[in-house]
């Protein structure tokens, strides 16, 4: 590859890709995350849907958006703002350039700029970037008609072509930080597997953007580069997006503890994208259930929990507040089952493509009587896949409902991920009957340490036995109104929960000396640990306890929380974590940081506020 | 010959009010299953809220009684994660066909394998008589006391409607009839829906009157039976005939009508129109049917489910998650 003369090298980079939903613009910012991933960055992405499904054309409601962000070093976060974007036309301009750092630079489609175009984005003038009074420096490329005479010969239509103008903003783009095209050839003739010609077309324009910004150094000063400082160490790696990785996660718990995975679930934005994923591995014994309703997703996983499948259901909020009565069920039942909330805007429907974590206590206690359940709240994109298996193995091991929480934010935001050895997996015992305990079982009997009852499948001989949604014998099963009885019942689901071994919350940062706790939960991680080491950068004592075991709490909590001198509590909610351990927590009075603007945090916001405590 | 006996079937004391329809059908069930001869480890048993699904109790199988409605959709996951197993869902009126009728037009609409048991009295036993979806209109109750003004949903209709494949009919307190439909319903693959008339002596007491004792059901009702023309009256003396688009009461020996005109039942019809006819007749200008009016094969969901994973199992070429793993987009760090 040549190199510009001006080279410069960076410690990370943002970039945001911006078009019509149409335009492919995850496809080119996936490929350039993953040419960026095999050089040995670390990456993190977040795509940006629009919430209209099918926007006219060129509206500003139709722009999306998919941020990448590249580090030589660890990066946490897709970034609060990019150094490059990308607008395929005046719409995304409008909108995304908000995302865009006043050093940054901007690509834009000249030929899209035309009269027609700028009306639909509500311009007033003819001029965009004058209008809106930018002064970065902007790339103006006529990349629709150097598409279009690039694939002139190809044989393809003209709206075909239109379809690879992404290609040629990924090529400017991968010139700009001197990135190699072999990976992306390989990618799209994967991709393309069964249309050669159209992965060969896609390649070729993706050269011509390169070669483009080669030959005319555009209007920017220099290039980058982003040198590998940081190794993640040697494996082998993909990209993952949070979703994808629950799937795997439910997959990977089945197969390890040699049980059938089922999956009842219904269509609801964000979490479908687990079913679609699900439904593909048949190949692997996965059932998937697209069910009625919601309701039926979760009692249908009841049902095959019960008929001794590793049932899984999954959803969003609204979805949650249907499911609570099958869920309540498994509680009494006590029997396995995994309840993924990917959790949106509320309440109601809310924002459904928006992130939020306002499901917390929906989780917790959103049910009648008293009603236990562990919860696991996953901290990143590639940490789905541990939590769904943790979850997994606590539901098949403690035979209890455990709900799982992610967010859209790391539902569909993505990083790599080296992949994981099952073998290295810790083993999932259920508690089975044993044939010793035959004649002398009865389905309440409980391990007295645990205080985990033993599973009986039907089909097994001489365990033949009742369960059942009414309170019954704390033994027998047998239905029982007893007060005494009752009690006792509600005593040991808790203490059962209670009993589940978490592993202890870890102290990142300035562990001994922090004048400042930052505290979080869930997909929070990447933005409380990015404003952490902002922080730490600027010479402040700042140390952070980000928490996935919600319920039970770890162990040190407590002795967490009480040892420093400040500790705030950041959550996108109005407080819930934060009150959730105030009621684990004797005297914890923290400061807190709520922001519910449906947006994952934005550093800066995080590291400004944060401040401010850490001064006070 | 089966190896079990009813009582192989029984456990504890049904707690049902004394002349409580369910009891008769609870023997009826438990007989059934005996000639049946599937083992009652390999049987799950399951029941919403309500009465009638306190069943699964006063069973000696595996059982569950779960919550209000959601029976079907529990049943239809306990099949599909162990086919092998048998799976009885038993509901009332309310659980079934209000609270519950989402799961239970769906699950006939997919065709699971469940042999779905309808125990159909009109009324809320459980709360106290209130009116259910299968109450008449008019019908006066403690949640009605100037009469309901809404028309009821007939079971058939909303099962033919959801493209069930299979519908009986039998009164609770007739065991030959039930036993007899409980063993076609079992037969069937395929979700099987059983309805069964089924007195409430507290708070509904005689709404099957008409067919509730022997001599009632010979006057007033008629036994289908595949492939026999459909006669029925105390002395055999009516026969159904077909007039234009419906079904019309003849009698045999009057008007020039012989055995010869009657129509003969034919539960394996695919088409549906006289079966359903048949569903829907009621008194007094017509015979209520009782028996297998429905029994059609089809693909069940839960076959089609097995079979399409043994199919793409064998087309693919990842059957571990380790393989799965590396069907991505990798790379590798060295
Ligand atoms: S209330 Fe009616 S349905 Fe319920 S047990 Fe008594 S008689 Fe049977």
């Amino acid at each position: 590859m040549t190199k510009n003369a001006n080279v410069e090298d960076l410690d990370h980079v943002v970039v945001r890709f911006s078009g019509d939903s149409g335009d492919g613009m995850q496809l080119a910012g996936n490929i350039f995350s993953t040419i960026s991933a095999t050089v040995g960055n670390d990456i993190c992405t977040f795509p940006d849907y629009p919430a209209d499904i099918r926007a006219p054309q060129g509206s500003l409601t139709g722009v999306s958006g998919f941020q990448v962000h590249i580090g030589a070093g660890k990066v946490f976060t897709p970034g609060d703002k990019c150094d490059v974007l990308v607008a395929m036309n005046p719409a995304a301009l409008k909108t995304q350039y908000k995302f865009c750092k006043p050093t940054g630079a901007i690509i834009i489609d000249t030929d899209c700029f035309n009269e027609v175009d700028l009306k639909k984005a509500e311009f007033q003038t003819l001029n965009a970037i004058e209008e809106m009074g930018i002064k970065n420096d902007v790339i103006a490329a006529p990349i629709t008609q150097m598409v279009k005479d690039c694939l002139a010969d190809s044989g393809m239509d003209n709206k075909a072509i239109l379809k690879c103008r992404n290609m040629f903003a990924l090529g400017l783009v991968c010139w700009l930080f001197n990135r190699d095209l072999t990976v992306a050839a390989n990618m799209l003739k994967e991709k393309f597997v069964k249309k050669p010609g159209l992965a060969e077309s896609n390649i070729k324009v993706i050269q011509a953007g390169y070669d483009y910004g080669h030959n005319t150094h555009s209007s920017v000063s220099h290039t980058y580069t982003i040198e590998t400082k940081e190794k993640k160490g040697k494996g082998i790696f993909m990209d993952i997006n949070g979703n994808k990785a629950t799937a795997y996660g439910m997959i990977a718990a089945a197969e390890k503890a040699g049980l059938k995975l089922y999956l009842g679930s219904y269509p609801i934005t964000p979490a479908t994208d687990v079913l679609h994923e699900l439904a593909k591995h048949k190949s692997l014994g996965v059932t998937t259930v697209q069910c009625e309703d919601e309701i039926a997703g979760c009692a249908s996983a009841v049902g095959a929990s019960f008929a001794g499948a590793l049932g899984c259901t999954s959803t969003s909020g609204p979805g949650i507040c249907l499911k609570s009565e099958a869920m309540n069920l498994a509680v009494i039942l006590e029997l396995p089952l995994v309840v993924l909330d990917v959790q949106r805007g509320g309440p109601a429907t809310g924002l459904p493509t928006k992130s939020e974590q306002t499901d917390l206590l929906q989780c917790l206690f959103g049910r009648n009587g008293e009603s236990p359940m562990p919860v696991i709240a996953a901290i990143s994109p590639t940490d789905c896949f541990d939590a769904a298996y943790s979850a997994c193995k606590m539901a098949l091991e403690h035979m209890t409902p455990v709900v799982l929480m992610t967010d859209a934010f790391i539902a569909n935001g993505s990083a790599a991920w080296k992949l994981p050895n099952l073998e290295e997996y810790p083993a999932i015992n259920p508690p089975y009957v044993t044939s010793e305990m035959k004649g002398n079982w009865a389905p309440y009997q409980r391990n007295p340490e645990t205080g985990v009852r033993y599973w009986a499948t039907p089909g097994t001989e001489g365990f033949c036995h009742i369960l059942g949604g009414l309170e019954k014998d704390n033994k027998t099963g047998a239905i029982s109104t007893n007060p005494e009885n009752h009690d006792l019942m509600t005593h040991l689901r808790q203490d059962k929960i209670d009993k589940i071994p978490v592993p202890d919350v870890e102290v990142l940062g300035d562990k001994d000396d922090a004048e400042l706790l930052i505290v979080g939960f869930g997909g929070t991680f990447g933005h409380l640990h990015a404003s952490m080491d902002e922080m730490r950068a600027a010479g402040k004592k700042v140390a952070l306890a980000h928490f996935k075991f919600v319920n039970p709490l770890p162990k040190n909590t407590a002795s967490v929380l009480k040892k420093y001198k400040k500790v705030v509590v950041a959550e996108q909610n109005l407080g819930q974590f934060a009150g959730w351990l105030r009621m684990k927590v004797d005297n914890f009075a923290p400061y807190q940081f709520n922001e519910v603007k449906g947006q994952p945090f934005a550093v800066s916001d995080l590291v400004k506020a944060f401040t401010e405590i850490y001064n006070k | 010959m089966s190896e079990y006996t009813a009582k192989d079937f029984k456990k504890g004391q049904p707690r049902w009010c004394p002349g409580c329809g369910d009891h008769f059908f609870l023997a009826s069930l438990q007989k059934a299953m005996a000639e049946i001869g599937i083992a009652p480890y390999d049987t799950a048993v399951i029941s919403g809220i309500g009465c009638s699904s306190r069943l699964p109790h006063y069973m000696a199988t595996y059982g569950m009684n779960t919550i209000h409605g959601r029976a079907a959709a529990i049943a239809t996951g306990c099949k599909i994660a162990n086919p092998n197993l048998t799976v009885w869902q038993v509901s009332g009126d309310g659980d079934g066909l209000a609270i519950g009728g989402n799961h239970f037009i769906h699950t006939n609409r997919r065709n699971i394998d469940l042999n779905m048991i309808l125990l159909n009295n009109r009324i809320y036993g459980l709360t106290k008589g209130q009116y259910s979806p299968t109450s008449p209109r008019g019908f006066v109750s403690k949640s009605s006391p100037y009469g309901t003004v809404e028309d009821p949903f007939r079971p058939a209709e909303l099962c033919f409607g959801a493209r069930g494949h299979f519908f009986a009919r039998a009164v609770a307190t007739d065991a030959p009839g039930t036993i007899e439909i409980l063993k076609a319903a079992q037969a069937h693959k395929g979700a099987s829906v059983c309805e069964i008339l089924q007195n409430c002596i507290i708070f509904n007491n005689g709404t099957h009157e008409s067919v509730h004792t022997p001599e009632g059901r010979a006057k007033n009702a008629i036994y289908l039976e595949h492939g026999k023309p459909m006669i029925f009256g105390e002395n055999k003396e009516f026969g159904l005939v077909q007039e234009g688009f419906g079904l019309k009461v003849a009698k045999i020996g009057e008007n020039g009508i012989t055995e010869k005109d009657i129509l003969v039942h034919d539960a394996h019809c695919e088409d549906n129109t006289l079966q359903l006819k048949l569903a829907l007749m009621e008194g007094p200008d017509f015979p209520i049917a009782l028996g297998v009016i429905r029994d059609v094969e089809a693909p069940t969901y839960n076959d089609a489910i097995e079979e399409q994973i043994k199919d793409v199992k064998s087309k693919k070429t990842y059957h571990n998650f380790q393989e799965l793993l590396m069907t991505n987009d990798t790379w590798e760090v060295k």
